[in-house]
């Protein structure tokens, strides 16, 4: 047996270091959480979240189930390892909710967001924003002659990277959704 | 199928559910359910002084007797004075089920007057909590709130029950009809799990158990195989405050509280054993100090019936989700047909290292002819009524952690503190719902003068209902811990810690028609507790103790466990300048 250091007095080490020394590594997670659909759910999701100083990068909901009254929440979050699984335990012991998965985790996943970007211009920056939407198969759903309405579908990297592109072409306004996912496959 | 008002449901509701009693407060948006209890006889009300103390009653009693505690309080005020018992019983685990009035369903979202967002304001301080809109709905409701205060980890529930919700009729459902099926967490542990453990246990040279409130919360039964594991396999075993009596502190492998306060001994079990053995407990704050340092060398096996507290702060090796009664079954049972097998010789020698650092005696402290010590109170306290059936609450603060230090706890639920929230005021109405509970016993609230001042109204409770709860109060006329604190880390300025214009404690315990005993006198202590403990009625005892009197031993913040202060030991400077950061 190893002799045990018993000392008294002040110590060298930082009293900050509270957190164990799990890996330290951010990682990305795609949560779907299936709820009751009852009132004050959605707030008790984003109360964990906040009350526990988690991160949502994206959060979507709608009802999923009408009969069933179940809704489902997408969520995208990141941290530690051991925050995500402390995430996925908390969700997990909410009365509410019924299942959780990790879209990340638990195989090959379908994510989409959908996004709206209004952009104004004339000339060839207009003409260069119809050319990069037809890249990217965003839809003109309004049309002006100063402006257009861009909805376009895709993983959050495609309308990341197509926000960038249309930047400097007039963008004025966007509007996203936030990712929803499903699991492949059967 | 039966039609009847909401009021009437939620009495009829109660009825169904086995209440006996219910702490509360009335108001006007709960007159209707004040009136259907003034017109039965089946379920007692308890009035309370302030809705708080209706709360840390309920938990008394639910504390004490295993059974949910019911509180009913009105809207607006009567739920937020509530608040603070019940972000009390989340961090406890304590079963609770607060019943509380709303206004209008019509006028809610008006700013009507007492109206305020009570689900909002409770949601993160409840396990779960609802709003009635719907009177068909109320029966069903309060019989899902009593199912998922008692499931799983338990926990403090809340209905908020709109006035019209009330007074509008509709179809009362029994339990046996409600839907509570998908809230059905798991209890059993897993086969593979357990089986690890059992290896585990026969490998250990040096184990330690380290239990928690989990196994109180699980029942008699699980305290009954804690004892037969312990006393099987011939481990030590340590206690978190909440877990205080699960293992009797007579019984042999007894090493005492561990923690910031714990006892020298366990603290240094915990740090340098080889298997740890965590049945129930959430390696708090309070009991790993810096978690880096936390027990380096072993390995640990987590038994707890809520997966959020598994590898929340501490890796765990071997993980079991379940009701620690059923794991411990199981443990023993694999255990002891795989032959009840451990490495006797290395525990012994275990034993012996527990033993040297039993001799360094921990709890010493100088003891004072002429003032009382408060470790010498609660001794004196603890010889007069030890073998008794008593039941012990506490406040926050030095007190408390004496209290934990000095006074053994033979069985479980006999043991009534506030732990995770660390809530002063607590004491005083969780020792009049442990009375309303159990009336014959005898039921000591132990606490400091700034303590009780907190919630003393309710020494009118204690006095109505004839309630002969004993308030052994150790007054140091200080905020004895924020002292402590500021002595060792804030340079001896007392900002604010002592206690100006304390009441004559004597004289305002016969104001509520109590009895009022001062001593001052190490000489005439044992006479004051005899006479304390002979009178029938309530009592507030005036304990003048010592008032620089400092807690020992302790880990300061951000020290890990073999870095303790023992009570003659140098105290200045003890904690450095991150450590004053932690609380």
């Amino acid at each position: 047996m190893s002799p045990l250091k018993i000392e008294q007095g002040t110590s060298r080490h930082s009293a900050y270091d509270l957190r164990a020394s799990f890996a330290e590594i951010q990682e990305s997670h795609t949560l779907a959480v299936i709820v009751d659909n009852e009132p004050g759910v959605l707030a008790r999701v984003i109360g964990l979240f906040s009350g526990r100083g988690y991160n949502i990068e994206s959060l979507t909901v709608a009802e999923t189930d009408h009969a069933g009254h179940r809704s489902r929440i997408t969520i995208v979050t990141t941290g530690t390892p051991q925050v995500i699984e402390q995430i996925k335990a908390q969700l997990g012991r909410m009365v509410p909710v019924h299942e959780v998965h990790d879209l990340t985790v638990e195989g090959p996943a379908v994510q989409r967001e959908l996004a709206l970007f209004k952009v104004v211009g004339r000339g060839e920056a207009r003409i260069e924003a119809l050319r990069l939407a037809e890249i990217f198969r965003a839809n003109v759903v309004d049309s002006t002659l100063q402006s257009f309405v861009f909805e376009i579908t895709g993983n959050s990297e495609k309308i990341d990277a197509f926000a960038e592109l249309i930047r400097p072409l007039g963008l004025k306004e966007m509007a996203r959704t936030g990712a929803a996912a499903l699991a492949r496959g059967g | 199928m039966r039609e009847m008002t909401g009021a009437k449901m939620v009495v009829q509701a109660l009825r169904d559910q086995g209440v006996e009693v219910v702490f509360g407060y009335p108001g006007g948006a709960v007159l209707p359910i004040y009136d259907e209890l003034f017109l039965q006889n089946d379920i007692r009300h308890i009035l309370v002084r302030h809705e708080q103390g209706a709360v840390h009653a309920a938990e008394g009693y639910a504390r004490s007797t295993g059974r949910p505690g019911v509180v009913l309080v009105t809207s607006g005020p009567g739920a937020t004075n509530a608040v603070t018992g019940i972000v009390d019983a989340l961090m406890d685990s304590i079963p609770i089920v607060v019943l509380t009035g709303q206004v209008p369903t019509f006028m809610v979202g008006t700013d009507a007057f007492q109206e305020a967002d009570t689900v909002g304001i409770t949601r993160p301080c409840t396990k779960h909590n609802w709003l009635v809109r719907d009177t068909d709905r109320l029966a069903e409701t309060i019989h899902q709130a009593f199912h998922v205060a008692v499931s799983g980890r338990p926990g403090p529930v809340l209905v908020d029950i709109p006035k019209d919700v009330q007074f509008a009729t509709g179809t009362y459902l029994p339990p046996a009809r409600a839907r509570t099926d998908h809230y059905r967490p798991r209890t059993e542990g897993d086969p593979a799990q357990i089986l690890r453990l059992v290896e585990a246990i026969e490998e250990a040279e040096r184990p330690v158990f380290y239990t928690g409130g989990g196994v109180i919360n699980a029942g008699p039964e699980a305290s009954r195989l804690l004892r037969a594991l312990v006393d099987a396999t011939g481990f030590p075993v340590t206690s978190t405050l909440m877990g205080l009596g699960a293992y009797p502190a007579s019984g042999r492998h007894w090493l005492g509280m561990l923690g910031m306060h714990g006892l020298y001994e366990a603290n240094l079990a915990m740090h340098g054993a080889d298997l740890m053995i965590n049945v129930g407990a959430r390696f708090d704050d309070r009991i790993t100090g810096r978690i880096k340092d936390f027990s380096p060398g072993s390995r640990k096996a987590h038994i707890d019936i809520d997966p959020s507290s598994i590898n929340k702060v501490i890796r765990t090796d071997i993980p079991i989700l379940g009701d620690a009664g059923r794991v411990l079954a199981e443990v023993l049972r694999i255990w002891s047909e795989r032959g009840a097998r451990t490495r006797r010789e290395a525990v012994a020698a275990w034993w012996d290292e527990i033993g040297r650092w039993r001799r360094v005696d921990c709890l010493a402290y100088r003891a004072s002819a002429t003032t009382i010590k408060p470790q010498f109170a609660l001794q004196r306290l603890e010889a007069a009524t030890r073998g008794m059936d008593r039941y012990l609450t506490t406040d926050v603060g030095q007190h408390q952690m004496w209290a934990a230090q000095f006074l053994g706890l033979e069985a479980p639920n006999r043991w009534m503190t506030s732990g995770g929230l660390g809530t002063m005021g607590y004491g005083l109405p969780a020792s009049i719902g442990v009375q309303v509970a159990h009336p014959e016993a005898l039921v000591i609230n132990v606490s400091g003068d700034a303590s009780w001042l907190m919630n003393v109204q309710e020494m009118g409770t204690a006095a109505q209902f004839r309630l002969p709860v004993k308030q052994f109060i150790l007054n140091n006329e200080r905020l004895g811990m924020v002292r402590q604190w500021q002595q060792l880390l804030h340079g001896e300025r007392y900002s604010q810690s002592w206690s100006e214009s304390l009441p004559d404690f004597v004289r305002l315990a016969e104001s509520f028609g109590a009895r009022g005993i001062r001593c001052d006198n190490p000489a005439e202590l044992d006479g004051a507790i005899a006479a304390m403990l002979a009178h029938p009625g309530p009592v507030v005892f005036d304990c003048v103790v010592e008032k620089h009197e400092n807690c020992f031993p302790m880990i300061p913040s951000g020290k890990p466990h073999n870095e303790m202060l023992l009570g003659e030991a140098r105290t200045e400077g003890a904690i450095g300048a991150a450590g004053a950061v932690l609380v």
